[in-house]
């Protein structure tokens, strides 16, 4: 399916709710509200002829000023039918966005890197903890309003340069 | 600023030199490699430039039986006491190779999740610079291991402070 049949095929599906559909850079692209998400990633799934069985990738973008603050993305294939879908999902800073980790097992980890790098909360996730980053991480990095060199060690400084000095002096190495 | 050895410490007597020349010829790495540094570790390892000939040709891939660990990449903070555990399982006397800019200082990196200098975890005796080091820079870098250890005041493990741990 091109990405204009694909298009007009779910407005068809979807006539009268909220959706925002185009083509957008030659991919089809949708624009969905935060009701109606697990609906449509639903659909999309579960219906053959849209048949989206690959869950590529899911990621957040942080516009900082605008309302809402958070952009959720998802990327869909279909290895059925060759066709590729771009869904993004307006988030407010405390809003919560259902999880698909049970429609397809591989969003289960992407979910919870956006929830690691980004803060967004996913309802009915099985396991939404840390997953690059430690636990003992406060804050979430990848957002706007995060010190872009801000540093979080794990260790103290445990042998700081002034003690490799000492092992040198120790071993009579000195420096010019 | 580059360290140089200007004489001889008074205090290296007969035993230390000679085992400090036992020492400097019979370097075991523990190649400890986290990022694309090691594509030119692998390079400096392989039959082209020959580090058997410093005594270096053998990478142990044990901390127990090495004596240089060789810190080859960058370093993350979630990563860290994995190095520091390391560095402690190893047994005195060991060095310590900082390979490539990101485990010296960092390097490209100056963000949330890379430490900005394996010396703030292990004491560091060689920095190679270059991003990544060429295979010359990582020989000059050895042989200059090899100087220090030649000079320095040997460490007994009868005397060794850590001998019971
Ligand atoms: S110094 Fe350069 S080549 Fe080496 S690990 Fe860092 S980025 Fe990679």
């Amino acid at each position: 399916m091109t990405s204009e049949e694909l298009i007009n095929h779910i407005i068809e599906r979807f006539p009268e709710a909220g959706l925002e559909c185009l083509v957008d850079k030659g991919q089809a692209a949708a624009n969905v509200p935060v009701e109606q998400l697990e609906e449509f990633l639903k659909v999309m799934k579960d219906t053959p002829e849209f048949g989206f069985d690959l869950f590529m990738d899911i990621t957040a973008v942080d516009w900082l000023e605008r309302k809402p603050r958070f952009d959720v993305v998802y990327h869909l294939y279909s290895t059925e039918h060759n066709h590729r879908l771009r869904i993004k999902v307006g988030v407010k800073e405390d809003q919560q966005v259902p999880s698909s980790a049970l429609l397809w097992m591989v969003a289960n980890p992407m979910e919870r890197e956006v929830w690691d790098m980004y803060g967004i909360k996913f309802t009915g996730h099985p396991n939404l903890k840390r997953i690059l980053l430690y636990e003992e991480f406060k804050g979430f990095p990848l957002r706007k309003d995060y010190p872009y060199n801000k540093q979080q060690p794990l260790l103290e400084d445990t042998w700081p340069v002034r003690d490799s000095q000492e092992r040198m002096d120790e071993r009579g190495i000195h420096r010019p | 600023m580059r360290w140089q050895i200007k004489e001889k410490p008074p205090y290296q007597n007969a035993l230390d030199r000679v085992l400090g020349w036992g020492r400097k010829y019979s370097i075991f790495m523990y190649p400890f490699v986290t990022a694309c540094c090691g594509m030119e570790y692998m390079s400096v390892a392989t039959a082209h430039y020959d580090i058997d000939r410093f005594g270096a040709g053998l990478p142990r891939f044990s901390p127990r039986q090495a004596d240089v660990l060789m810190m080859v990449g960058t370093l993350n903070h979630k990563l860290s006491p994995v190095l520091l555990r390391i560095w402690e399982q190893m047994a005195e006397p060991k060095w310590c190779i900082s390979f490539g800019a990101c485990a010296s200082v960092g390097g490209p990196y100056d963000n949330y999740a890379v430490v900005q200098g394996i010396d703030r975890i292990v004491p560091v005796d060689i920095y190679l610079p270059g991003c990544p080091p060429r295979p010359e820079t990582v020989i000059d870098g050895l042989m200059k291991l090899q100087d220090k250890i030649q000079n320095q005041k040997q460490e007994l493990f009868w005397k060794s402070k850590n001998r019971d741990v």
